[in-house]
């Protein structure tokens, strides 16, 4: 049973600068209609946080659960 | 990471910050904030000090005991109040040109000291708050407001500029590795001296535009590509280290810390209580 992960993008937050885009590994995100980050396929979300990590605006949540 | 933990430590309020977007001194903050959550820092046991400049905004953002100082003077006000309380953690934020040109004399006489402050320089090359100018690291070659076809002034190593004036923790992190920067900061507050970080950063606004760098993304590739560990760079040819930017742990060694030299001092010629 593979693990299950929330990614949360605090639009307020979020500029859109796009490093969560390019850092991700397996491509969870993109722009939405407002140029913000939006986890879009976080079914596929491996629970890495480099968005987490990386995001300069401190936008970016990563909760994991078994 | 415990990010509910880390959030604690933000001002909320003034967020989101003025940082351009993608701007690397957002991801060092991340890390130092996830430094000191992991060192078991308490906020009101803990001072940020900063001087003048982009990087200087942070003590803004972070919720625990900070002053904001004047420019390249915030070692000096740090130095002060590790002085008046040895207890404290003491956290200097400065940029290139905060540490390395207005404050470049506080910064060797702190090191010179080995004063238990952690000085967490952000070198992104250029002063970026007033407009691009040219700054003690910018880089040969390249271009700047003041440097429109390039600069000639060799830049200042701020590694080996604190490993020669005496600091006994130096060390150099990427903002394309957060966790390794947080886990130099980890140290660096760990270390009993003076400790140095320098964490390269990146100003897409004001540098990556002259130098091809324009985007976040281009600043993140360019720093995976060219940053070289310390291990591998020992055995490479000066040649071939040219335009790299080794990254690693440069001094990692024990000496007298100051504030336990005054104590001791003070105690010696004080004549008892």
């Amino acid at each position: 049973m593979p693990k299950k992960f929330t990614v949360e993008v605090n639009s307020q937050w979020c500029k859109g600068c796009g490093l969560c885009l390019a850092v991700c590994p397996k491509k969870v995100f993109d722009f939405d209609e407002n140029l913000k980050s939006t986890p879009k396929r976080m079914e596929d979300c491996i629970g890495c946080k480099q968005c987490d990590n990386i995001c300069p605006d401190l936008a970016i949540t990563v909760e994991g659960s078994a | 990471m415990p990010r509910p933990e880390v959030l604690d430590w933000l001002r909320k309020r003034f967020f989101p910050h003025m940082w351009c977007p993608g701007c690397g001194h957002g991801i060092i903050m991340h890390a130092i904030l996830r430094a000191l959550v992991d060192s078991g820092k308490k906020r009101e046991e803990t001072v940020i000090a900063s001087g003048i400049g982009c990087s200087s905004r942070m003590p803004g953002y972070i919720d625990s005991c900070t002053i904001h100082t004047t420019h390249g003077r915030s070692l000096a006000f740090a130095t002060g109040i590790k002085l008046a309380n040895p207890e404290l953690t003491i956290v200097d934020v400065m940029g290139d040109g905060d540490c390395t040109a207005i404050g470049g004399n506080h910064f060797i006489h702190a090191c010179r000291r080995n004063i238990g402050i952690t000085a967490v320089v952000m070198n992104n090359n250029i002063y970026g708050m007033t407009g691009g100018q040219a700054s003690p690291t910018t880089p040969l070659g390249a271009r700047a407001t003041t440097a429109p076809y390039g600069a000639i002034d060799p830049p200042f190593d701020v590694c080996k500029l604190a490993q020669g004036a005496g600091a006994t923790y130096v060390a150099r992190a990427t903002i394309a590795q957060p966790v390794l920067c947080e886990q130099y900061i980890k140290n660096g507050i760990a270390n009993k001296g003076f400790s140095v970080v320098e964490i390269i950063s990146s100003c897409h606004t004001q540098f990556g535009r002259k130098n091809n760098r324009r985007t976040p993304v281009d600043n993140l590739n360019y720093f995976k590509n060219n940053s070289v560990p310390l291990a591998k760079a020992q055995s490479m040819s000066p040649v071939d280290l040219e335009g790299k930017i080794v990254t690693g742990e440069f001094v990692k060694r024990e000496a007298p810390e100051y504030t336990e030299l005054y104590r001791s001092l003070v105690e010696r010629v004080g004549g008892g209580k």
